[in-house]
């Protein structure tokens, strides 16, 4: 064994001050994904073969292609594009790679919470001369969103994980420090391992809690399954 | 056109790296994927802690720190040469999946009706039998597209190991766009076509196994 404690000493309050562009880079990255993923899902639902066809391809190139190549994409190619290219600060490329890559998740995320609500929710709405505003506002987004809240929960922890990627860009979170810190040392052994167990700490809890609250929503869907079936309603 | 048929040969270079490594860590990921599953199910408390302990930590920390803790941390901690890159590239992702992927084993043969086993049971089988000829069938068939999905996942992967200087793909793309700046667009958008053309069959296979998974399965 050979461990030093006074580099781990050394390096933790370090890293510990790269933890807040970590954490601000998920909830920026999860902010994106979660608004984008809208936009993929409203694409996928215009009811145009072609539009219909291109966009399940579209995404379905983003969701298989590694996220790394992504965003080496956004950060060295997209400003040498003649026309369109801009030049964009670290940062806000992993918004967007990290991002982009994890909206096309998010959209299935919603497209599945839609497609949970039953058939005859759809037709009661049409029967009740609901508007399209209502009908979603009132019947069906009300059913849809509550089984999708514990998978975009386990989303952020996903992409909590996946932020590091953005360190080879040179986003200083805690695995940027700790590589650098580790180039200046010769050793990267305390500085890996702080990074490791501060990504354990937080994800884990986190992870827990998700499970939790994924029990807490089933048990109130079965238990309304349950109620319904007992009234002898047709579901 | 002339920039392309430059790029492509370059990266061709690194095809039989990403497949390399890829075919590993997937063999590898679908091995300890199983070990941990079925640990984690046994009556064994010490085993059922330690495999625990393991899936938790390796779905608690990303690849990319894990990967370089195999890479740059281990052989300074125990003063040992992993030997190659290849070796910690393919363990990282090995392990990191084989965790997650222990969950859907574990869930799958959880998933397995009751009443199966009741019945092997009932003939009077064994553990052993039990697991082999009556519940295992069964829950692989339900593993299968989960087990798709995450190969798709373990490629996607496989780029990271350009990181530690693994000569795949990415790493040919890389070394010719610091050449040659003004190619970059037309190379990272050829690394995401080979990378996107890897994924086709597996995204078509993954398909398959969704219709195969359905038939002849007793899941609660």
């Amino acid at each position: 064994m050979n461990w030093k404690w006074d580099l781990f000493f050394d390096a933790f309050p370090l890293i510990l001050e790269g933890l807040s562009i970590t954490v601000a880079l998920t909830i920026a990255c999860y902010l994106f994904a979660l608004i984008f993923g809208f936009a993929w899902t409203f694409l996928r639902r215009i009811p145009i073969k072609i539009v219909h066809w291109t966009v399940t391809w579209v995404m379905e190139f983003i969701r298989s292609t590694p996220p790394l190549v992504q965003l080496f994409f956004i950060y060295y190619a997209w400003p040498m594009i003649p026309g369109i290219g801009v030049s964009l600060p670290a940062f806000l490329s992993a918004v967007l790679g990290i991002g982009l890559h994890y909206s096309t998740y998010i959209g299935e995320v919603y497209r599945s919470g839609i497609e949970s609500v039953n058939k005859g929710q759809w037709e009661a709405s049409k029967a009740l001369n609901f508007s399209t505003i209502q009908k979603w506002r009132k019947i069906i987004l009300p059913q849809a969103v509550p089984p999708t809240i514990p998978m975009l929960g386990n989303y952020l922890i996903i992409m909590f994980k996946e932020v590091p990627l953005a360190a080879t860009i040179g986003v200083t979170g805690m695995l940027h420090i700790a590589n650098e810190f580790g180039a200046q040392h010769f050793r990267y052994l305390e500085s890996l391992t702080i990074v490791a167990i501060l990504f354990l700490v937080l994800s884990y809890p986190s992870a827990i809690m998700i499970r939790k609250l994924e029990q807490k929503i089933n048990r109130r869907f079965d238990k309304d399954e349950a109620l319904q079936e007992s009234k002898g309603a047709v579901v | 056109m002339n920039t392309i048929t430059e790029v492509f040969p370059v990266l061709l270079k690194g095809m039989n790296i990403t497949i390399i490594v890829l075919v590993l860590s997937a063999a590898l990921g679908y091995l300890f994927a199983f070990i941990a599953g079925l640990c984690r199910l046994s009556n064994n408390v010490f085993l059922r802690k330690f495999t625990g302990v393991y899936v938790e930590v390796f779905r608690g920390t990303s690849l990319i720190v894990q990967l370089f803790w195999f890479y740059y941390a281990i052989p300074m901690l125990f003063n040992i040469n992993l030997g190659n890159d290849l070796l910690a590239g393919v363990l990282a992702i090995a392990l990191n999946y084989g965790a997650y992927m222990s969950e859907v084993v574990r869930g799958s043969i959880l998933s397995v009706a009751n009443g199966q086993t009741e019945a092997a049971t009932a003939l009077n089988m064994n553990r052993f039998q039990k697991m082999r000829l009556v519940i295992l069938p069964q829950a692989i068939k339900m593993m299968l597209p989960e087990f798709g999905n995450y190969l798709i996942q373990m490629l996607k992967a496989t780029s990271l190991v350009s990181l530690i200087g693994m000569t795949d793909i990415l790493y040919h793309g890389n070394l010719l766009r610091s050449s040659e700046l003004s190619m970059a667009p037309t190379i990272y958008f050829l690394v995401l076509v080979f990378y996107f053309i890897l994924a086709l069959p597996l995204i078509f296979l993954t398909r398959k196994m969704e219709s195969i998974s359905k038939k002849g399965v007793a899941s609660q």
